[in-house]
């Protein structure tokens, strides 16, 4: 009897809530029941549909890893010649590490970080020739700029996999939240790694090599004779000013060491040295047109600051104005094959340079002017 | 490699979508097709199962929909997996006379290197640049 009272009230109340209609009545549990999954499981929700999105770039990784590598070692067979198979050797390189020093005194850190990437040089150089004897010294540093870019995409694709592991382990929205939101970034830079491997196993000139064309382009069809480290100086004439061009000795993969080779210049000139101008490929923000030239106070050198430390010493020791030019670029179209308009801005910047030598020095002055960046693919 | 063990777990490219993702795809397609029969079945038949038709309409567009988007969405991924680079240039001139030849790059050109007599003055040709030219389209924006 209370049963039959109790159906006969609750059941006109369920109804007016959820309708009469079959279809309303599935539609508002499907809704309710979709509402309480997503107030418990939502963030999981959330995360699942960002590890799916990790695990899609990183099986993209693993593909441009694994090309590069099949790259690499295509050409280490074809210009090197080895007796055997270079692969066991490739893939030891592949995992090769360098320990930065110890920076908790930083005083004296830079020459410790420049005897680190000397032996790191001398090292793969000497693995290079071992993987490829019959390969001529532009085809090494070619390789050695191959297997670097190699490594480079492998050291990416193994710690997205770690990420990746360590989030499907813990479930940790954080953790995976960090690697999925630095992803269009991280790609980005992988498949320019791609196409610089590319570029580096067939010699071809990367955007980085810009400021290399720029002073290549000025000291063509001059003398020139051989300074530290890889690097060559001509000295030319312009507006009465005599001109020490330098550049890093090409066409093959080559960024030398431009610290040393304008010491060696300030040295030789007692110091009397009017201006420095270093040219150099630099980043470009979003918006601005590849290829554009602009001037600027400061030294142009990049990399691990080791060369740029060595550049400014002199400055302040002999008290030398320093200009820069550079030409903007893509950080992605700085490691891939030069662009057009990279190469178009190549005059504009000698305009610059000149421009600047004849308002910011006098006549009979020495200035000096330095190309930044990577030879590969052009000789001079 | 020297990949240690938990590089089993990693994700392995795969070779195009999977057979299992091509069934849920052609199983939610056909499922629609069936819905939108019913649909129109409902229709056509009887004007008091508007609403039912209506649903089933609805149903099927929606499953048309994902199942269409999924098989292009497939599709994508196996073309995004290709690495496309622009083709490189090569650019030889002659000093003397002029004349420009741009040709395909070809491994072992680099600038500045002698490419041969030219033939039109017979002097010595010059690489002069070598690039790739990225057609990118014209974006209309505000800054």
């Amino acid at each position: 009897m209370l049963k039959e009272v109790k159906n006969v009230t609750i059941m006109p109340q369920a109804a007016q809530l959820l309708g009469s209609d079959p279809i309303s009545i599935a539609f508002q549990i499907i809704f309710t029941v979709v509402f309480v999954v997503f107030i418990f499981y939502g963030q999981r929700i959330q995360m699942y549909v960002m590890l799916n999105e990790v695990r899609n770039s990183l099986i993209r990784l693993k593909y441009i890893r694994d090309e590069g590598r099949k790259a690499t070692i295509e050409t280490i067979k074809e210009l090197g010649k080895p007796a055997a198979d270079p692969t066991t050797r490739v893939d030891q390189f592949l995992d090769y590490i360098t320990i930065p020093p110890e920076a908790m005194d930083p005083s004296g850190v830079v020459w410790k970080l420049e005897h680190i990437l000397d032996v790191q040089d001398t090292r793969f150089k000497d693995e290079v020739k071992l993987m490829a004897p019959q390969a001529d010294p532009t085809q090494i540093n070619n390789l050695e700029n191959s297997l670097e870019a190699a490594m480079s995409l492998n050291l990416i694709y193994k710690v997205i996999r770690h990420y990746y592991m360590l989030g499907k382990k813990t479930y940790s929205l954080y953790v995976i939240m960090q690697v999925q939101m630095a992803l269009p970034l991280i790609m980005r830079e992988a498949e320019a790694l791609s196409a610089a491997l590319k570029a580096f196993t067939t010699g071809q000139p990367i955007g980085d090599g810009a400021g290399q064309l720029v002073t290549g382009k000025m000291i063509y069809g001059h003398e020139q004779r051989k300074v530290e480290k890889d690097y060559v100086v001509s000295t030319i004439q312009i507006e009465g000013r005599t001109v020490h061009v330098l550049k890093a000795e090409g066409p093959g993969g080559n960024v030398g060491k431009p610290g040393e080779a304008i010491k060696q210049i300030i040295e030789e000139n007692d110091g009397k040295i009017a201006s420095i101008i270093t040219i150099d490929a630099a980043q470009k923000l979003e918006g601005e047109s590849p290829g554009e030239v602009a001037e600027g106070i400061g030294v142009a050198i990049g990399g691990p600051g080791v060369d740029q430390f060595k550049v400014e010493e002199e400055l302040v020791k002999y008290k030398i104005p320093i200009n820069a030019v550079v030409i903007k670029e893509d950080i992605g179209d700085a490691v891939s094959p030069m662009r057009k308009e990279v190469t178009d801005a190549v005059d504009v910047a000698i305009e610059s340079v000149k421009r600047v030598i004849k308002e910011r020095t006098k006549e009979g002055d020495a200035v000096i002017v330095a190309g930044i960046g990577n030879s590969i693919g052009i000789g001079q | 490699m020297g990949e240690d063990s938990e590089a089993k777990e990693a994700p392995e490219p795969p070779q195009g979508a999977s057979s299992y993702s091509f069934a849920i795809i052609f199983i939610t397609l056909a499922l629609s097709l069936v819905a939108l029969f019913i649909a129109i079945g409902a229709f056509i038949g009887n004007q008091h199962e508007l609403v039912y038709a209506s649903v089933f309409l609805i149903i099927g567009f929606v499953g048309l929909a994902s199942s269409t988007y999924m098989l292009v969405q497939t599709r994508g991924r196996v073309m995004r997996m290709r690495i496309e680079i622009p083709p490189v240039m090569t650019t030889v001139t002659c000093q003397k006379c002029g004349f420009k030849n741009v040709r395909t790059f070809e491994r072992g050109d680099y600038v500045f290197k002698q490419a041969g007599p030219c033939p039109k003055c017979n002097d010595t040709l010059l690489v002069s640049a070598i690039y790739r030219e990225v057609k990118e389209k014209p974006k209309k924006e505000m800054f």
